[in-house]
């Protein structure tokens, strides 16, 4: 029972400098295996899974606002997409940042893999990232296979 | 409403003290967002906050050569966690090697 979440903890920790690595260690202690445990199966709900202040439909901070939007405008389907409002859950909300060593909400999480916050999101989205990310992990269709559409901005 | 951000609060100074310490950035440049941030739930459940609990941080250093945005914010949080587990509820990052810098649009 402990090895497959340790494994797939350790595979989040993609970052493989060591400091990252260390810090990640530190943290086992301060997470239970439980806690561990509960959050490895809800980054895993849904192929994309997002932690947010408030809900989708009513955002209870800018940065978690601005990420709904971000992941609206890719037209990322509903079922595709779980979102938890820590706010309703501090032991969530405390667990999440032990957990992926990221002290703000809102986090990212792509098929079990942690992706970033809102600065991360916003440049991956300027970047073209995101759409070639969202569109590998198959949470969105590929654009190239679509007929030219017009653009709209 | 706005009030005069040019006053540099303690929170401030500290997380620029640290950051010159930690990255020898070749710029650094920190904003006091907090008061467009006071109406909040959190913030207003804090009274409006201390004043000091939103920043945005653009940061130049060589300390980021090489790495990736994640790894750069990590750097950071790092270097800032006694600020993030006090008062700081959010901070705009902004992280860029000196060569990535001419690149971006001055805004």
């Amino acid at each position: 029972m402990f090895r497959p979440i340790l494994n797939s903890s350790l595979r989040i920790a993609r970052p493989t400098a060591s400091t990252v690595v260390k810090a990640r260690l530190r943290a086992y202690r301060y997470l239970s295996q439980e806690a561990r445990s509960t959050i490895q199966k809800a980054i895993e709900a849904k192929p994309l899974v997002l932690f947010m202040k408030g809900t989708p439909d009513a955002p209870q901070c800018g940065f978690s606002r601005a990420v709904v939007q971000v992941l609206d405008l890719h037209g990322v389907p509903p079922e595709k997409l779980q979102s938890y409002n820590v706010l309703e859950d501090p032991e969530l909300r405390n667990g999440i940042k032990e957990f992926s060593e990221w002290p703000t909400i809102p986090q990212v999480y792509v098929n079990g893999e942690f992706i970033g916050g809102c600065d991360i999101l916003i440049g991956m989205h300027q970047s073209g990232e995101l759409e070639t990310l969202l569109e590998n992990s198959n949470i969105i269709p590929k654009a190239a296979e679509e007929p030219a559409q017009t653009t709209s901005s | 409403m706005k009030p005069d951000v040019s006053v540099i609060g303690p929170v401030q100074a500290s997380i620029e003290q640290k950051l010159t310490v930690k990255l020898s950035p070749k710029s650094l440049t920190i904003s006091n967002d907090s008061w467009q941030h006071r109406h909040h739930a959190a913030m207003r459940a804090e009274g409006g906050g201390n004043g000091e609990t939103h920043f945005t941080v653009n940061i130049v250093s060589d300390e980021f050569r090489g790495k990736s945005t994640m790894q750069r914010h990590r750097m950071i949080y790092a270097a800032l966690s006694e600020e993030l587990a006090g008062s700081v509820h959010a901070l705009s990052l902004y992280t860029k090697a000196p060569e990535e810098v001419e690149v971006v649009s001055q805004a």
